[in-house]
């Protein structure tokens, strides 16, 4: 092409001291996530949509009353609401500059989420060796879509988070490990906020 | 063993045994093998990579977005012909069957997903940034991952052509017939992942802009202040946030269909198929407002620039765009109306689909009363704006037509309704793009395109619209289903299908004349060196060197009118003196980055498994697009600042030129 | 280059005029032979004409501003550069188009109801009923009551309502005789009801109307419409002279592949609903909505869901017939 202008790459970081220009820039980014979290309640939504069409369709195979079994998923919820609870003391903390306290409480929320994630699978593994699988019916297909991508997202946010802990392990607590911790814990929150709707629309509506 | 893969390849990999599609095999090869030995012979490919695989240059970003949906569209209108050959002389039997089916699939999907949205979202990267006094959008890895995203999910869509198989069941793909049970090939699994690769990027790409504009514009400027192509982006963009996340999910659903015996949309087990049909629509509606509102954006651009005057009615306009967007998420069963929804639902949803005529008409008045009392000059993109007017509102009108539910029983799934969508599809989006195109090409390469070529082009795709797509509303009334590759010849269908396919081919002459527009354009370049090239413009884009800088603006600009750059012209045609200007700072800037390439090749690499149910390349190619998000987020050095010196040395070179 | 285009112009529009103007019985969603497709024609032309009410001026609007306001240095025409606002403009053209759609949107809502495709038709005959299912790639007809069986051909008595039960038996099609009156999806799993009419006696192009796969094209269908006597004259010979439609015939049968017209003098009882029926699973749990129930067919284990199932579905999947 014809305009090619200054070579860029290779500028060593020019730290100027331009904070203002950075905390900006850290804004816009929080501002973009609250973006995303917008698409994927639509997401979330449609997959809930798609679950309200099919719940009837059983096919004549088992259906949710046989197969749910309420104690796990009380569990699974406590521990989601718990794990809610410790990522915003973890936050507490950042802002106390503690960089300690951010860390433990990241972990503990961590533990969480891994049991909770451990919790799910369980469930799944025995459903499918009772012979309830995505592909028994509409009713499962929607079931297994939409609680398994909740676990999904909760999975990805456990990477997310083990990433984070050995950043801010490695830099500690700066403008931009702050805002991957506050992002963290919005999307987490989210999730929490999501498995509820979860919690009401499949397991409760599904038993009563 | 070497027999068995050779075997493999012969009968399963590669299409075999069509001499169209041979020919097409052999030359994508060839061309595929002069690429590499003109890039190494040039010694090219350290340039490729630095200055455009890895670049976050929105204007970068936005040129490989055009060059891109140009091929696209290259491709979508030889699909185009090849119908149009076949249904003019079905006795001959061009094309069978089977392949006339894959054709008229990959042109819908082509023209609308991978031509029309890369040619949008181009020029939201050239033009935003620079309409709102920005030096990059919000988000300049992302839009790099969103085009690469694209593009290679355009490239696993499109090599199905001559591997494994084109998908055959409509651009929609309405289950059963999408199901395995009706298409056990893997064209459909190409489609579902060509789409869904290329449909994240743009999800990413509407977040991105709405966030562009929210927070990035220069300071000084309101929202009531933003040139109205910004504003169209504005309302586009919050659509494809609402409406692309269903896409996903959609596709998702049909995917588990097919790859793990889900019972979404199946006719057995529960599954129902008409979900897919409203869910598929509850995007694909919004999905064409989102590419049209652009497109009205660029005409109230051009209308003002090239009457010399002041839109007419901002506030209506911009009210008008955003009550579009907001409707078009309720009108989706228009699509269905015979679907035997009941009088109550049908009648709802045609009411809400003719309230979009009424912005839409008082776009049009708005669009008549900025020319009135102006000057118009026909320059080649008022050219296309003032052809766009007649066309688009006759195709409103049929879509007002086809809203009547009614009326729609006798014109649903016929030529009236293919007519219909053409008519405002080309009228409306190609039209407007193209006159945004040609607007805004001086900005994007710093030469205009050849005036008289251009206008033989112009007067070529007019004609050859006309003559292509009227007889179409004729053969709908005369009860002629779309996608039917042949058909009886007492029906007296086929003189009118000759017309048209005469006119299609007029149109395919109009882009040749365009291709050598360009190409004569390059050779012949006249430099245009003043930065504002039609000298009328009015907006922020048209104060800067054309092409801009890499940091687009040296100093940020202060903004108090949604006409600045005009009414600084005025101000210094009436002798009053520029404020002195600030000092100059050292600029931030992102810092290129080759992950969103690299890991829209783990993405491709991963569709591509999935397409074949082969877990050996799917699961190393998501492994890899994790890897690459780690190692995102493990890097802090993104950025960096221009030092004043060279902004300055930069700024003379660019002045030098004047 | 002017002169070319001064000239093709012109040329063009007649050549559009000459397409329009010519062979006019073909156009025959504009020639209706039944009540049904003669209210679908009024309604089009009342649409049309509403359309043409703000099209022609604007069309001409377009035209006069375009040439009046030109760029020349002899133009005398007033130059405004920033006049961008006038309040009474723009309620004049918000106004217009509310004026417009209001109008038509009254009309719409009036005929939808009218000719909501399930509404019987009124008449002092009998409706006969015809059950039509889109196989892959052929129309297959019954007649209940006649008990005799078609394929790619239907007959009709004029003056008569039909009763038309359409259903697909894999892909979705759509049902379509455009000189009756307008469309009706095929559905697999669905029984729609469309009830159409000929007033004359003639022959009629029926078609599918939705893709349904390879040999699609091949998916047209005759209506034969006589005078009563004609039909009973060949319901008798149908009965007394085609063969029978077996069940293991009607599996030949729904292969896929086209096939010519063929006749049949039986046919499996029940075959219609044994179609729609086919996906249904054993206790019936998630019946397929037919064009006659108003919800799935009551679940005996989840009895309890009913009513809301009805309710989501009503908001999220109209698929009902009424």
């Amino acid at each position: 092409m014809a305009h090619t202008v200054t070579p860029h790459g290779g500028h060593g970081h020019n730290d100027h001291g331009h904070h203002d220009d950075h905390h900006d820039h850290e804004s816009i980014k929080v501002l973009g996530f609250w973006m995303f979290l917008v698409t994927d309640v639509i997401l979330f939504g449609t997959l809930f949509a798609t679950f309200a069409v099919l719940h009837n369709s059983t096919n004549g195979g088992p259906t949710p009353h046989e197969m749910f079994e309420m104690p796990g998923v009380i569990a699974e919820t406590f521990i989601l609401l718990t794990s809610s609870f410790t990522s915003g003391l973890a936050v507490l903390q950042m802002h106390r500059g503690n960089k300690k306290g951010l860390i433990g409480w990241l972990i503990i929320t961590a533990l969480l989420g891994a049991s909770f994630i451990f919790l799910e699978v369980s469930e799944f593994i025995k459903m499918v060796d009772e012979g309830v699988t995505i592909g028994t019916s509409g009713f499962w297909s929607a079931f297994f879509t939409l609680v398994g991508t909740h676990g999904l997202h909760v999975s990805v946010g456990l990477c997310w988070m083990i990433g984070l802990m050995i950043q801010i392990g490695k830099r500690g607590i700066t403008p931009v490990t702050k805002r991957k911790v506050t992002i963290v814990s919005l999307y987490w929150h989210f999730l929490d906020v999501v498995w509820i709707f979860v919690l009401t629309v499949v397991y409760l509506m599904g038993v009563m | 063993m070497l027999k068995e893969f050779w075997d493999f390849l012969m009968n399963d990999f590669f299409i075999t045994g069509d001499p169209l599609i041979l020919g097409a095999q052999v030359s994508i090869g060839l061309s595929m093998v002069a690429i590499v030995i003109a890039l190494s012979y040039f010694k090219k490919w350290r340039w490729l990579w630095t200055e455009w695989l890895t670049t976050v240059d929105h204007k970068k970003i936005g040129i490989m977005y055009v060059i891109a949906a140009l091929l696209m569209l290259f491709r979508g209108g030889v699909d185009a012909l090849l119908i149009r050959t076949q249904l003019a002389m079905p006795q001959l039997e061009f094309l069978h069957a089977g392949h006339y089916n894959a054709i008229f699939t990959t042109h819908g999907v082509i023209m609308i997903l991978f031509m029309a949205m890369p040619l949008m979202f181009g020029l939201f990267n050239i033009v935003v940034p620079l309409q709102i006094g920005a030096r990059d959008v919000a988000f300049p890895y992302l839009n790099s991952l969103s085009f690469w995203l694209f593009f290679f999910g355009a490239m696993l869509f499109n090599v199905s052509f001559v591997i494994g198989g084109s998908p055959d069941a409509g651009w929609l793909a309405y289950p059963p017939l999408s199901e395995l049970s009706g298409s056990p090939g893997l064209g459909q699994d190409f489609y579902i992942w060509g789409i869904q690769i290329s449909g994240i990027g743009s999800l990413a790409s509407g977040i991105n802009f709405v966030v562009t504009i929210l927070k990035m514009r220069a300071p000084g400027m309101k929202l009531m202040q933003m040139p109205m192509f910004t504003w169209s982006v504005l309302s586009s963009s919050i659509t494809i946030m609402f409406a692309f996340p269903i896409l996903t999910v959609t596709l998702f659903l049909l995917f588990i269909d097919r790859y793990l015996g889900a019972h979404f949309f199946t006719l057995d087990g529960g599954g129902n198929p008409m979900m897919y049909i409203n869910l598929i629509w509850m995007w694909g509606h919004p999905e064409v407002y989102i590419v049209i509102l652009p497109a009205f954006g660029v005409f109230s651009d051009v209308v003002s620039a090239f009457s010399k005057k002041k839109l007419f009615g901002y506030k209506s306009m911009v009210f008008a765009l955003m009550s579009i967007s907001f409707f078009s998420f309720f009108t989706w069963l228009h699509h269905f109306f015979t679907m035997g929804s009941g009088a109550d639902v049908n009648a709802f949803f045609a009411v809400t689909t003719m309230l979009i005529a009424i912005p839409t008409g008082v776009k049009v008045f708005n669009w008549l009363f900025t020319m009135f009392r102006g000057r118009i000059t026909f320059s080649q993109p008022m050219l296309w704006t003032i052809a766009f007017i007649p066309c688009f509102v006759v195709g409103g009108m049929t879509g007002v037509m086809l809203s009547v539910a009614p009326a729609d029983f006798q014109f649903h799934n016929s030529y009236f309704l293919i007519a219909h969508f053409h008519q405002v599809l080309i009228g409306g989006v190609v039209f407007g793009y193209f006159a945004g195109l040609y607007y805004w090409w001086p900005k994007m390469f710093g030469f205009k395109l050849h005036d008289g070529l251009g206008k033989w082009a112009f007067w070529l795709w007019n004609i050859g619209f006309y003559v292509c797509f009227m007889p179409q509303y004729a053969l709908g009334l005369m009860g002629m289903t779309r996608r039917f590759n042949e058909y009886n010849f007492d029906l007296g269908w086929q003189p009118l299908n000759i017309v048209s396919t005469v006119g299609a081919f007029i149109m395919g002459l109009a882009f040749i004349f365009q291709v050598w527009q360009i190409a004569h354009s390059i050779k012949f370049l006249k430099k245009e060196k003043s930065g504002d090239a039609w000298g009328d413009g009015r907006t922020l884009e048209w104060s800067i060197p054309s092409p801009a800088p890499m940091y687009n603006f040296a100093r940020l600009p202060e903004v108090s009118s949604s006409d600045e750059w005009w009414e600084e012209k005025q101000r210094r045609a009436n002798g009053i003196k520029p404020k002195p200007l600030a000092p100059l700072e050292p600029i931030h800037m992102p810092k290129n980055s080759g992950i969103p390439f690299i890991m829209s090749v783990f993405f491709f690499i991963a569709g591509f498994g999935f397409v074949w149910h082969w877990t050996w390349m799917l699961v190393p190619g998501l492994i890899g697009v994790a890897v690459c998000m780690f190692a995102r987020s493990f890097d802090y050095d993104t950025d960096y600042y221009i030092p004043v010196d060279e902004i300055e040395r930069t700024e003379a070179a660019l002045k030098g030129g004047h | 280059m002017r002169k070319t285009i001064r000239f093709l112009v012109p040329m063009m529009l007649m050549l559009i005029a000459v397409m329009l103007s010519g062979c006019s019985d073909k156009y025959i969603v504009l020639d209706p032979k039944g009540p049904i497709g003669e209210s679908q024609k009024d309604l089009i032309w009342i649409t049309v004409w509403l359309c043409a009410i703000i099209l022609v001026p604007v069309l001409i609007l377009t035209a006069v501003i375009v040439w009046k306001y030109r760029d020349r240095k002899d133009n005398k025409s007033a130059y405004q550069p920033n006049w961008e606002h006038s309040t009474k403009l723009e309620t004049i053209w918000w106004a217009i188009p509310i004026v417009i759609i209001a109008i038509l949107a009254t009309v719409t809502i009036k005929y939808t109801y009218d000719l909501e495709p399930s509404k019987p038709l009124e008449s002092a005959k009998q409706p006969i009923t015809i059950e039509a299912t889109s196989l892959d790639w052929k129309w297959l007809f019954t007649y209940p009551q006649e008990g005799i069986s078609t394929v790619n051909y239907v007959q009709i008595p004029e003056d008569t309502p039909i009763r038309f039960r359409v259903t697909a038996d894999q892909a979705m099609n759509s049902f379509w005789i455009p000189q009756l009156g307008g469309q009706i999806y095929a559905m697999s799993g669905m029984a729609m009801t469309l009830y159409l009419q000929a007033d004359e006696v003639g022959d009629f192009f029926g078609t599918g109307a939705n893709f349904t796969g390879e040999q699609f094209a091949k998916m047209t269908f005759d209506v034969k419409s006589t005078s009563e006597a004609d039909y009973k004259t060949w319901v008798d010979s149908v009965k007394s002279s085609a063969p029978e439609l077996t069940e293991e015939g009607f599996q030949q049968l729904k292969q896929p592949g086209s096939s010519d017209k063929q006749s049949f003098s039986a046919f499996p009882k029940g075959l219609f609903d044994q179609v729609v029926m086919q996906y249904v699973g054993p206790n019936g749990a998630d019946a397929p909505h037919s064009g006659q129930k108003s919800g799935p067919v009551k679940d005996e284990e989840g009895g309890g869901h009913d009513t809301s199932s009805t309710e989501v579905e009503g908001q999220l999947l109209p698929v009902m017939n009424h």
